[in-house]
């Protein structure tokens, strides 16, 4: 028995299927955005299965792209949520309802 | 053979950590689930051939992000357990049902490729080295690389912005001495 890339695309199916459960189930913004990551991580390792796969290193470059995106985007979600507890003493999505009319 | 042990042992690891972060009422076990999932996933490029991810893996998520949130998470309250009493009627049902549908969805989309997918990995033999990977980023992709030095100075800058402003404008910086 071998290793194929489709190992490696299943359980990255089912790890970004576990994170857009834990996007639609948790309230916690923290855990939301932890579950966002592992979503991004998911899809990272169905890159370098491909790049693999294919035998081209294109995939291991884009997954360097998504790697520097994502710390962009931890950095600027993580300022945006204390920013919002120092308001509100809350991190619970439920709270925040600033702009209902 | 000993391929195929490895990557059985650390998908349970990653599946196990997931699972705890998707569960735990605590984030701190969240954040550390998902540390166990992450660091299993550099141990699979590594599994790949792609030994600089696998390195820029640990160092960046495992070592920086997972570090940036277990701050976040110690500064705004740790021993705060969520209560999951749902103010939305239905909204936990709805969220399950439509989380399985769609875990069933990509993977009877992708069942077929996987499994009928190409036999064994390609004949060109790939290694993700530093040079290997440099040799492509530096050359065909230089100008998207430096895009990403934007993208990461005005992430920077958005965040002092985030910590400097408040509702009533710049909040008075201490020069630790007790003078604003």
């Amino acid at each position: 028995m071998t290793l194929t890339a489709g190992w490696f695309m299943g359980l990255a199916a089912v790890l970004f299927a576990l994170g857009g459960a834990g996007v639609l189930l948790r309230r916690n913004a923290l855990v939301m955005f932890m579950s966002i990551e592992l979503m991004l991580n998911a899809v990272n390792l169905t890159f370098v299965a491909a790049s693999k796969a294919l035998g081209q290193i294109e995939g291991q470059v884009a997954t360097l792209f998504v790697i520097v995106v994502a710390a962009a985007e931890v950095t600027v979600g993580l300022a945006i949520i204390v920013a919002i507890f120092h308001n509100r003493a809350s991190a619970d999505v439920d709270e925040f309802a600033e702009l209902k009319g | 053979m000993a391929e195929v042990v490895v990557f059985v042992v650390f998908a349970f690891a990653a599946l196990a950590g997931a699972f705890v972060m998707l569960l735990a009422r605590n984030p701190v076990y969240s954040a550390i689930g998902l540390l166990t999932t992450m660091f299993s996933i550099a141990v699979f490029y590594v599994l790949l051939d792609a030994h600089f991810v696998a390195a820029i893996q640990v160092i960046i998520y495992t070592g920086a992000v997972m570090t940036l949130f277990m701050f976040v998470i110690m500064m705004i309250g740790v021993d705060r357990d969520e209560d999951t009493s749902e103010r939305i009627p239905y909204q936990r049902p709805i969220g399950i049902v439509l989380a399985v549908g769609f875990a069933a969805v990509i993977v009877a989309a992708g069942s077929g490729a996987w499994v009928t997918g190409s036999a064994s990995f390609a004949t060109p033999d790939l290694n993700g080295t530093i040079e290997a990977v440099a040799d492509e980023l530096f050359g065909t992709w230089t100008i998207p690389f430096l895009g990403t030095v934007f993208l990461l100075t005005i992430a920077a800058l958005g965040t002092i912005a985030l910590a400097r402003y408040g509702p009533t404008g710049p909040r008075p910086i201490d020069d630790g001495e007790g003078r604003t």
